[in-house]
């Protein structure tokens, strides 16, 4: 009834810091299953989260939780004592691509990395040691992956989120919530928000995701949040056309950006004329997809492209 | 971060990449000194005197000041009047070259002013190649671009004649073995002594990428001389920010003169921020939202003032800092916030918006569009503040907003 992740996953945490500490509690509250802690000196404590559910005053649900999660000093043992299926990496940049491969080695099936500013050349092997895996990656430096009421990875709010039938794929993260929020104001419910991260080097890519919500039941339609810099958006206007049987739309950010210059995001760059929105709006556009003409439009351009 | 092109082949020389002998100078007198022991040296009469900034273009670029003087300058005076004539010749090029304003296409016409010469043995060519090291994002792996079309902008190769490039791929986990360089030297047409130059120079500048973790390197023109050794006649060099914590040498060489004062400040409070031409300030979290903000305000016929992403988490001292920042820009006739709070939540966003208005003060209008965590609380914070804002109830909204009232 979802993509990537739902309410049987079992989420161990990489990265016990306190960005790691404050959006496991975050997971936590949301109703997310976190099963385990990873950290190299602190095997055999745990860790305790207590507070108000999310769903505090929702009848049936939960009010309050409290948690103690056990802390295994290798992904290795925090699966064989778990049966964990998915990590979060929190883990400080110099050392996030070894943990992504730790978790590789370990098998881990799902690896969600949050981690923003790890080295280029850092992800260059991280991606190298991926292939011939069964794992998948998905970011870095993105808000993470949601399945509403179900499974919250990441450190989007979870509040705008409602479960429904759109799978939403983002390069952005704050982008990601606007889009989100629009389509919950029209009445589009979503199956799984995947934020795949702004870095020119990540785990999973447009067409993995739109792949992914093609071959899902419950999705109906998906909405994609494209930025300049690279060829994703074009290569998935490629895939659209050729495969996919559900409506799309999406909306680039970008159009008024200088060329040559960083806009926060590392793969936020055109260079030698390429990466432009305007080429990735002509390119998913030609493919079928509804482009939303400006960023609060989001949500009317899903509505259009389902035919409502 | 970019470095100067004598930087840059400092760097290559290190790591055995052959360049031409060379010396960089900040005074006319420093220029001077360079000629003697670069000609006795190199036992070529001929210098180049070479200007540096971050912008490419440099050779066909003109002197605001000397419009008939070009970026880089060659020195034959030496050949017939020894070294003191082409000292001579050197003293009078950087009396007007140093301090004054190169304008090529990548400075835009506003220029570069022009702080370091660098002075260089001449080289007798005998072909000139194209060489790069850069990430393909297709595949995730660094590749070795090169052509036989050297000292023309690559781009131009790729629009005009695509066949012309050649690229292999670098898998990390072997680096560029032995035969792609050679496969490499064979397409460029490098036989002989040029050939086993080019493979140390392709093997030991890949090497150097990867080891210095550079974002790209570009040398065009790649030379081979007339007694066959390949040589980095030019050398254009960018390291990737997230790895500069494990190179202290190289974030040394950071020229911050040649970057925006104003970004510089930004970065030094962890905030992402970019200059543009237009008159409407924005303060906005993720990169993103940032960007479409950008495009909002264009798309209801406004021009933005910069690109400013205060990021996830950002505190009040940083709030305070960004406003500081647009407001100090004298074209800034209106400020427009847009905040989708996530982790970042709402009431501290309005606090920081507050403080920062009763430290740097506000004399223009200001339109505050909050969502997200805690978005009740915030927008009350600043209801009650007395403030002098406009609330907007979406994006497009306070887009609107800000132009009506600027």
């Amino acid at each position: 009834m979802s993509v990537l992740v739902g309410k049987d996953t079992r989420v161990i945490v990489q990265g016990m810091g306190k960005t790691g500490r404050f959006h496991t509690d975050k997971a936590i509250a949301y109703g997310t299953n976190m099963v385990a802690a990873v950290h190299p000196s602190r095997a055999g404590e745990t860790e305790v989260f207590e507070g108000e559910t999310d769903h505090s005053g929702v009848p049936g649900r939960d009010e309050t939780y409290r948690l103690e999660l056990p802390i295994f000093r290798t992904v290795d043992q925090a699966i064989a004592a778990t049966g964990a299926d998915a990590s979060v990496v929190y883990v400080p940049p110099p050392f996030a691509a070894d943990a992504i491969m730790e978790a590789t080695d370990a098998g881990m099936p799902l690896i969600v990395t949050i981690t923003e500013g790890i080295p280029i050349a850092d992800m260059v092997w991280a991606k190298r040691y991926l292939e011939g895996t069964a794992t998948r990656l998905v970011g870095p430096n993105c808000p993470g992956v949601i399945t509403p009421e179900e499974c919250k990875i990441g450190i989007m709010p979870g509040y705008i989120h409602t479960p429904g039938r759109i799978g939403v794929v983002s390069r952005s993260g704050t982008l990601t919530y606007e889009a989100v929020y629009q389509l919950t104001l029209n009445g589009l419910g979503q199956t799984t928000a995947i934020g795949i991260g702004g870095d020119p080097v990540n785990g999973t890519d447009f067409v993995d995701c739109l792949s992914m919500f093609n071959d899902d039941p419950a999705t109906e339609g998906v909405l994609m949040i494209g930025e300049i810099g690279g060829t994703a958006e074009e290569e998935a206007a490629d895939w659209i056309a050729q495969n996919m049987t559900k409506p799309v739309a999406g909306f680039i950010a970008g159009t008024s950006a200088p060329p040559g210059k960083r806009m926060g995001h590392a793969g936020a760059i055109i260079s030698g004329g390429k990466g432009t929105a305007d080429a990735k709006i002509a390119a998913l556009e030609g493919a079928g997809v509804v482009i939303a003409p400006t960023p609060t439009d989001m949500g009317a351009a899903m509505m259009e492209a389902q035919g409502s | 971060m970019k470095i100067h092109e004598h930087q840059a082949k400092e760097v290559f020389a290190e790591r055995g990449i052959a360049v031409p002998l060379g010396r960089v100078a900040t005074t006319v007198e420093d220029a001077v000194a360079a000629v003697r022991p670069i000609v006795e040296e190199s036992g070529n009469p001929v210098v180049v005197v070479k200007s540096q900034i971050h912008a490419g273009g440099r050779g066909k670029g003109r002197f605001k000041e000397h419009p008939d003087l070009g970026g880089v300058n060659v020195v034959t005076d030496g050949i017939d009047g020894g070294v003191e004539a082409a000292e001579t010749a050197v003293r009078e090029l950087a009396e007007q070259m140093l301090g004054s304003t190169l304008v090529t296409i990548q400075t835009g016409p506003e220029g570069k002013q022009v702080n370091r010469l660098y002075i260089e043995q001449g080289i007798d060519i005998e072909r000139e190649l194209y060489l790069s090291v850069l990430l393909d994002r297709a595949t995730s792996r660094n590749i070795v671009m090169a052509s036989i079309e050297g000292g023309t902008e690559i781009e131009e190769v790729a629009a005009s004649t695509p066949e012309k490039i050649i690229t292999e791929e670098i898998d990390p986990a072997f680096g560029l073995l032995p035969f792609q360089a050679r496969s490499i030297g064979y397409q460029l047409g490098l036989e002989g002594d040029a050939l086993k130059s080019g493979v140390r120079f392709l093997t030991a500048l890949t090497e150097a990428a990867v080891v210095l973790d550079t974002d790209l390197v570009e040398i065009n023109p790649l030379v081979v001389t007339t007694e066959g050794e390949v040589m980095a006649l030019d050398g254009k060099v960018s390291f990737d920010a997230n790895a500069l914590y494990r190179h202290p040498a190289i974030a040394a060489l950071r020229d911050a003169t040649e970057e925006d004062p104003a970004e510089l400040v930004a970065k030094d409070n962890g905030l992402s921020f970019i200059k543009l031409e237009g008159d409407i300030g924005c303060m906005v979290n993720g990169a993103g939202l940032a960007m479409a903000t950008m495009d909002i305000i264009k798309t209801v016929g406004g021009e933005p003032a910069n690109f400013l992403d205060v990021g996830g988490g950002a505190d009040k001292d940083q709030i305070a800092a960004a406003f500081k920042i647009i407001t100090a820009d004298e074209n800034v006739k209106g400020i427009f916030v847009n905040i989708f709070g996530g982790i970042m939540q709402c009431d501290v966003i309005a606090e920081g918006i507050i403080a920062a208005v009763e430290e740097v003060g506000l004399d223009v209008p200001l339109v505050v569009r909050l969502e997200g965590t805690n978005v009740e609380q915030g927008k009350r914070i600043l209801d009650e503040s007395g403030l002098d804002l406009v609330s907007a109830a979406d994006m497009k909204d306070g887009a609107e907003k800000i132009l009506e009232l600027t």
